[in-house]
């Protein structure tokens, strides 16, 4: 399945875009996105950290993902 | 909600705006928050900041602290103002404001609130030097 991810903040930046198109089997995890991601971008690797929001929510890494999911990268927040 | 208010805006925070909506005559007290631009950062000359927001998911982030704060505590109003675009030193990024019967109440949710709004809000800053600029807490 096709998904799209957005992203924010510095992972913007590494992502070149707001938005990424990205290729995963029908049962990818969180954990799968992540790797994917760090293999494509791996600059994602030097963050602090970073969460997956689905739809929202914050995410955990076994949580599975569905097309037409909306999945977006949070790197640290740094808001107030 | 008719006790809670939060608002994410391009548009410049109101304090005074804030501190009538947030008053009630159960109210034996308030506790307003206002988050400033410093001028400086680790001790270099901060010339602004960028603020940006994953506008839904702030929003009911920011909704879901509030709750919490009213599970916790017995508070009576609950406000969270935060700004998004760019801000110069001095303006306000942020205003957390709580009203309750007694003042513990008040402080403890306020506190809370930023503290907690701090973590978990997906919202951004980056600082903007006079020679670069970072986003802040995005690497160890």
């Amino acid at each position: 399945m096709k998904i799209n991810v957005l992203a924010f903040g510095v992972a913007k930046e590494i992502f070149g875009s707001s938005l990424v198109s990205l290729e995963l089997t029908n049962d990818a995890t969180i954990y799968n996105l992540k790797y994917l991601l760090e293999q494509q971008y791996p600059r994602l690797k030097q963050l602090a950290s970073y969460m997956v929001a689905v739809n929202n929510e914050y995410a955990l890494p076994g949580d599975t993902i569905h097309e037409r999911d909306e999945i977006a990268i949070i790197p640290p927040v740094s808001g107030g | 909600m008719q006790h809670t208010q939060v608002i994410l805006t391009a548009d410049t925070l109101d304090v005074p705006s804030c501190i009538n909506w947030i008053m009630s005559p159960q109210s034996g007290g308030i506790d307003v928050f206002i988050g400033t631009v410093r001028n400086a950062t680790k001790g270099k000359s901060v010339l602004r900041l960028e603020f940006e927001a994953y506008e839904p998911m702030a929003i009911s982030e920011m909704e879901k602290i509030c709750r919490q704060a009213f599970d916790q505590w017995p508070v009576q109003k609950v406000l969270v103002h935060h700004r998004t675009g760019t801000l110069q030193v001095g303006e306000i990024p942020v205003i957390i404001a709580v009203s309750a019967a007694h003042r513990a109440a008040a402080f403890e949710a306020c506190r809370y609130i930023i503290d907690t709004l701090k973590q978990t809000v997906p919202i951004w800053k980056k600082e903007i030097f006079e020679d670069g600029e970072v986003w802040v807490a995005a690497h160890p």
